[in-house]
């Protein structure tokens, strides 16, 4: 599905305080499984993270999606690949203060020019997924914490991308809403997206929902450990 | 087309929505906004619409008036003079005028009085302008007496108000027989104020207007067409006072302006980086922008313009009137003629919507191109 | 469902539309003028008149067109004025090109 190949970037590039983030990695992501990118802070995960879901550009390597070289696409175009292909999970929800729910999670169809009232559809269906229909038009600044993840999860699906990608998803969530979370990624990946999350939760690397686990440290993908076989 | 389109509604709706969200905010901006637009384009829709009346009136000045100067002063015409006027070839019909001011101690105001060939008024009886019956609370019947140069009271008797659709160019006049105006100011039998004259071939007016001056070396044609040119570019230079003070209050519009379109709160970078994130283009968060300050300048514009509209030729020109009344004591009740340059619209529309939404635009560019993944790296 | 685009273009179309209708009115009220007008050029045509009578204070701004030479506000174009309405008021252009030979005249030669 995604496969990465000799992947290194820097930061700061040519200046005094240069810092290679990830020291090549290699990485072939399996489609309709939930990935954990493990590790300990400044171990370059989150970094890893941005190059799967295309947010930046890897300094050096390549990026395949399905099969198809898109490092060396210019940004028009990977915004593009972003828009239709991920979905993003941020560890601070990042949702839009002041707008409903409804209204956030259907800011991502936007550019796209899907009529509103198709977009508005898509989301009353996602929300009932989420068993959220009753706080469709309230504020976000006013829903809990596991209902404002659940949002920013509906947000991340209102283009139906194939891959998922979350970036510490369960940090701000006690245990019960990160069990229920780790329940909704598994309905998901059965439904056949591919889910990516980084996380040094041992809730969420032990789960049995998780079906691979990447560890990585100093910028190497030091094991790579398939739950499913194990 | 129909995606574009519905992109841009979507752009409109978030933009609607950021703006209600930051309601103290917008509101402000649009009021004070709408109140620049409305004091420039009152000021404006009252000048031209002035200047177009007066020029309008006034087509029906003599076409040539000729004073007298002495010393750069202007002097009265002597008796002779009218005939050597007369003589000149391309003259048609030659009229002494005679007028003067009055000082009216009561009122602190000054009336402009007149001797009328259009018709007699008897001895003792005037004609007044409207201002005066205003002021004065004079009418028809009514008598008033008016203190002379030379000390006596002379008293008349009204019999006539002019009328009040023509205020502009009556409102301080007092006619009156040539007698009593003689009598009145002590006036020089046979001299006159100036003199009104009328040409055959009204392009020979400018022709006539030089052979005068060489004739009549201390005297000054007036003509017709710079009488109009006068009235034409009256508040044109100097645009006044009032002008001057609002160029201050367009800077300070400016300044604040500038700090609310260009300054991008640490809130708004932060939306933008979620925006780019969830697969916004930059682009489109520009898009976005433009059309909020699209639609607050062009809301502004349009509400100030028609406030000013209904003011100036539905609410005569109530609020600034002051300012231009100046020291006028007897100052004309009119209603102007809505006269409106397409022109003197388009580049009011141009100065008030173009620089807000630019304004809006330039932070933009740097927050809409940072990289999308600053968002994850909080 | 009320969708907030319509609310903005809403507001903003009606006020178009208010806009558009000052031109209407002022058409409206032009014709509704025009005989005020015409009357008015009349009497400026019977008395002979030559000036408004917007402002009353001083002889100069009273009958702009007919003030000499040397009036107050015709000393220089940029003067300061006693009165109001003379900072709003320019000195009529042909007395501004009647002081220029008169400056030069006056100017020491050198």
């Amino acid at each position: 599905m995604l496969e990465l190949a000799n992947i290194r970037k820097a930061f700061n590039q040519g200046q005094h305080n240069e810092y290679w983030a990830l020291k090549g990695i290699d990485i072939d992501i399996p489609p309709a499984q939930v990935n954990v990118l493990k590790g300990p802070s400044g171990s370059g995960k989150t970094t890893l993270l941005t190059i799967l879901g295309c947010l930046a550009r890897p300094t050096e390597g390549r990026v395949r999606l399905k099969g198809e070289d898109i490092s060396g696409l210019p940004e028009r175009f990977l915004t593009e690949i972003r828009r239709s292909t991920f979905g993003f999970i941020f560890q601070q929800f990042n949702l839009v203060r002041g707008l409903s729910a409804v209204e956030n999670i259907i800011l991502p169809g936007y550019p796209t020019g899907t009529p509103r009232g198709r977009l508005l559809e898509r989301a009353e269906a996602l929300l009932a997924e989420m068993q959220l229909s009753h706080r469709r038009d309230a504020k976000v600044e006013w829903l809990s914490g596991g209902e404002q993840q659940r949002v920013a999860i509906c947000r991340a699906l209102i283009n139906d991308p194939e891959i998922l990608i979350a970036d510490e998803p369960t940090a701000n969530l006690d245990s019960k809403l990160s069990a229920e979370f780790l329940v909704i990624l598994q309905r998901l990946a059965a439904a056949g997206r591919t889910v990516i999350l980084t996380s040094h939760d041992p809730l969420v690397v032990e789960s049995d929902v998780v079906d691979r686990v990447y560890s990585l440290r100093d910028g190497q993908l030091i094991g790579v450990q398939d739950k499913a076989i194990a | 087309m129909n995606r574009w389109i519905e992109k841009q509604r979507h752009l409109i709706d978030f933009t609607a929505n950021s703006l209600a969200r930051r309601k103290a905010r917008s509101l402000g901006l649009l009021v004070v906004y709408t109140l620049l637009v409305f004091v420039l384009a009152s000021v404006s829709l009252y000048t031209h619409a002035l200047r177009n009346e007066a020029t309008r009136v006034l087509a029906g000045t003599p076409e040539i008036v000729l004073q007298r100067l002495i010393a750069g002063r202007h002097d009265l015409i002597p008796p002779g003079y009218m005939d050597s006027v007369g003589r000149l070839r391309g003259v048609q019909k030659i009229e002494g005028r005679l007028w003067g001011y009055y000082y009216d101690s009561v009122m602190k105001a000054n009336y402009t009085f007149m001797v009328p060939t259009d018709r007699t008024v008897a001895d003792g009886e005037i004609i007044v302008g409207p201002a005066l019956e205003r002021s004065r609370g004079l009418a028809a019947g009514n008598g008033i007496s008016f203190r002379s140069y030379s000390g006596e009271l002379h008293t008349f008797i009204i019999t006539e108000v002019l009328p009040h659709e023509s205020e502009l160019v009556s409102a301080d006049l007092v006619l009156m027989s040539e007698a009593d105006f003689r009598r009145f100011f002590t006036y020089p039998e046979g001299q006159y104020t100036d003199i009104a004259l009328w040409v055959a071939n009204p392009r020979e007016v400018r022709n006539v207007g030089l052979k005068l001056m060489e004739k009549l070396p201390d005297s000054r044609p007036i003509l017709r067409e710079e009488v109009l040119r006068t009235y034409a570019s009256i508040f044109d230079w100097r645009e006044g006072m009032m002008l001057a003070l609002l160029s201050a209050a367009i800077l300070a519009f400016g300044i604040f302006a500038w700090e609310k379109a260009a300054g991008l709160s640490a809130e708004e970078k932060r939306e933008i980086g979620i925006l780019k994130a969830i697969g916004w283009e930059t682009g489109d968060v520009i898009a976005m922008k433009f059309w909020e300050g699209l639609l607050i300048s062009l809301l502004a514009f349009l509400l100030g313009y028609v406030a000013a509209y209904i003011h100036v030729f539905h609410g005569n020109f109530a609020l600034l009137q002051p300012v231009l009344k100046g020291w006028a004591v007897l100052y004309p009740s009119f209603s102007l003629t809505p006269k409106i340059d397409g022109l003197q619209v388009a580049t009011l529309f141009l100065f008030t919507v173009l620089p807000y939404t630019a304004a809006t635009l330039v932070p933009i560019w740097s927050a809409a191109t940072t990289d999308p993944d600053t968002v994850m790296r909080g | 469902m009320s969708r907030p685009s319509n609310r903005v273009l809403g507001t903003i179309l009606i006020a178009a539309a208010a806009f558009g209708g000052t031109f209407l009115d002022a058409a409206r009220q032009r014709i509704a003028h025009e005989p005020a007008l015409q009357h008015t050029e009349a009497l400026v045509e019977r008395l002979r008149l030559s000036d408004i009578a917007l402002f009353t204070e001083a002889r100069y701004t009273r009958h702009l067109s007919q003030a000499d030479l040397h009036s107050a506000f015709q000393d220089h174009p940029v003067a300061l004025e006693h009165f109001p309405s003379g900072s709003m008021l320019p000195p009529p252009q042909t007395l501004l090109k009647r002081h220029e030979p008169l400056d030069r005249e006056a100017a020491p030669s050198d």
